[in-house]
């Protein structure tokens, strides 16, 4: 049985094992097996971390922040969870090898995943045209005509991207105005590579081996149109990840996990929530980081105020280490 | 760092189209996140079935002739070569698991 079990290795979930880890906690931090360092793996260039005036590479972050987490004695697991059982006293944490580990506290640091159009073709294009990650494979539309599906600051910050690479940026926006902020919108606006068009969803996603293109649908006359392209990006959206916690943790309407106030409390004791699984508004590395911070601190609080004899005897209980006892 | 040999537009016809061996290609590039966490994967499912597949990385920002002949679009992508063709694709990276059956018959 361990003190804190972490899930999650993003900002939110290292910075939670650094500060739990230099408390004596000996996290275990559950990375996953393929997106460990989460969102950040995917992005280039990063010049807005405090204390990098050069800038540095999302994942070199990354591994700088796991290095400072298991020099405090984390343990970073690369596997996934498959179920959570948070309700008792002692959390259960089943992975995607069978295993199940047994913590007294566990923060949930997830984090978010990118929304699907939710599209017949979407899945079987998915890496051949269709794309969530500019900056992944933004490279492979040279000389190419494309679009971004969005009218948020990331969709802005992909087409601008985009522009590249490819000849031509599409964005298709379902509304007539854009949730972008000002300056994205005018970086946008100023590309003469880019074209809007207004008023329009997907609603099909066409090709055999490769995109090749979509149909339009015209979210105030209704018409349908098509469009010709051999790359589509996808920038509606971020979702919390928390299926793994449905029917156990509350959610706000907005999908996120329900915590008291600036804390990480969730509704059931010993249950923690940080990062991007918690907030849809701000969603920066550094935010990230801060509230894995607060829910670190908060799971030292939460065990401070356990029996303490209790916390002991649950903690040898569970024969981690194999102890010899000599006569 | 990976222990797979590289290959480059110049040797890929020698090294991976005239091969007898069943070979994988790790299609990849320095800016790319996952493909870096599934390079260790990669080296271990090698070392553990060396006598059935061999795994090489061809770099595309180095290499764009045969990352363009193979209509790469999205990194990192892994095909498998028999005898000069493409017999399996895979795309993005996986838990090991899921790559092990993803190749399950051409390790077996």
């Amino acid at each position: 049985m361990r003190q804190v079990i972490i899930i999650g290795s993003g900002p939110a979930g290292y910075t939670a094992a650094i500060y739990a880890g230099r408390a004596g906690l000996a996290p275990l931090v559950v990375a996953s097996s393929v997106e460990a360092g989460g969102e950040l793996m995917k992005t280039t260039e990063i010049e807005n971390f405090p204390g990098f005036p050069d800038g540095l590479q999302g994942p070199e972050l990354m591994f700088k922040m796991q290095e400072q987490a298991e020099k405090f004695g984390a343990e970073v697991l690369l596997d996934d969870v498959v179920s959570v059982d948070l309700s008792g006293d002692v959390k259960k944490v089943t992975l995607g090898s069978g295993a199940v580990e047994e913590a007294l506290t566990v923060i949930y640091a997830t984090g978010s995943a990118y929304r699907k159009l939710g599209l017949a073709d979407e899945e079987r294009l998915s890496g051949r045209g269709v794309s969530w990650c500019a900056t992944c494979d933004g490279f492979f539309f040279k000389q190419k005509e494309i679009a971004v599906v969005g009218g948020g600051d990331s969709a802005m910050e992909e087409a601008t991207f985009l522009t590249r690479f490819a000849t031509k940026v599409y964005v298709i926006h379902r509304g007539d105005t854009l949730r972008a902020s000002k300056i994205m919108q005018d970086r946008a606006f100023a590309n003469d590579k880019i074209e809007f068009l207004w008023n329009k969803t997907v609603t099909a996603i066409t090709g055999d081996e490769k995109a090749a293109g979509v149909t339009l649908t015209d979210t105030v006359d209704g018409t349908e149109s098509h469009l010709d392209l051999e790359g589509l990006f996808i920038a509606i959206g971020n979702d919390p990840r928390t299926h793994l916690v449905h029917g156990q943790l509350d959610l706000t309407e907005d999908g996120t996990i329900a915590v008291q106030g600036r804390s990480s409390k969730t509704n059931l004791p010993g249950v923690f929530a940080a990062g991007d699984v918690i907030d849809i508004t701000y969603r920066q590395a550094i935010t990230a980081a801060g509230s894995g911070t607060v829910a670190a601190l908060d799971v030292e609080h939460y065990l401070a105020g356990l029996d303490q004899q209790l916390v002991a005897q649950a903690l040898g209980e569970q024969p981690a280490e194999p102890v010899t006892v000599s006569a | 760092m990976s222990t797979a040999t590289a290959v480059t537009d110049a040797n890929f016809e020698a090294e991976v189209l005239n091969s007898d061996e069943t070979i994988l290609v790790d299609f990849w590039a320095e800016w790319c996140g996952p493909c870096r966490a599934v390079s260790p994967i990669l080296d271990q499912i090698a070392s553990e079935h060396s006598d059935k597949i061999k795994i090489v990385k061809l770099n595309v920002d180095d290499n764009p002739q045969t990352a363009m002949k193979y209509q790469i679009t999205s990194i990192p992508a892994m095909k498998v070569y028999r005898g000069g063709e493409v017999v399996k694709t895979v795309i993005g990276a996986k838990p090991k698991p899921a790559l092990e059956a993803d190749l399950a018959d051409f390790l077996a």
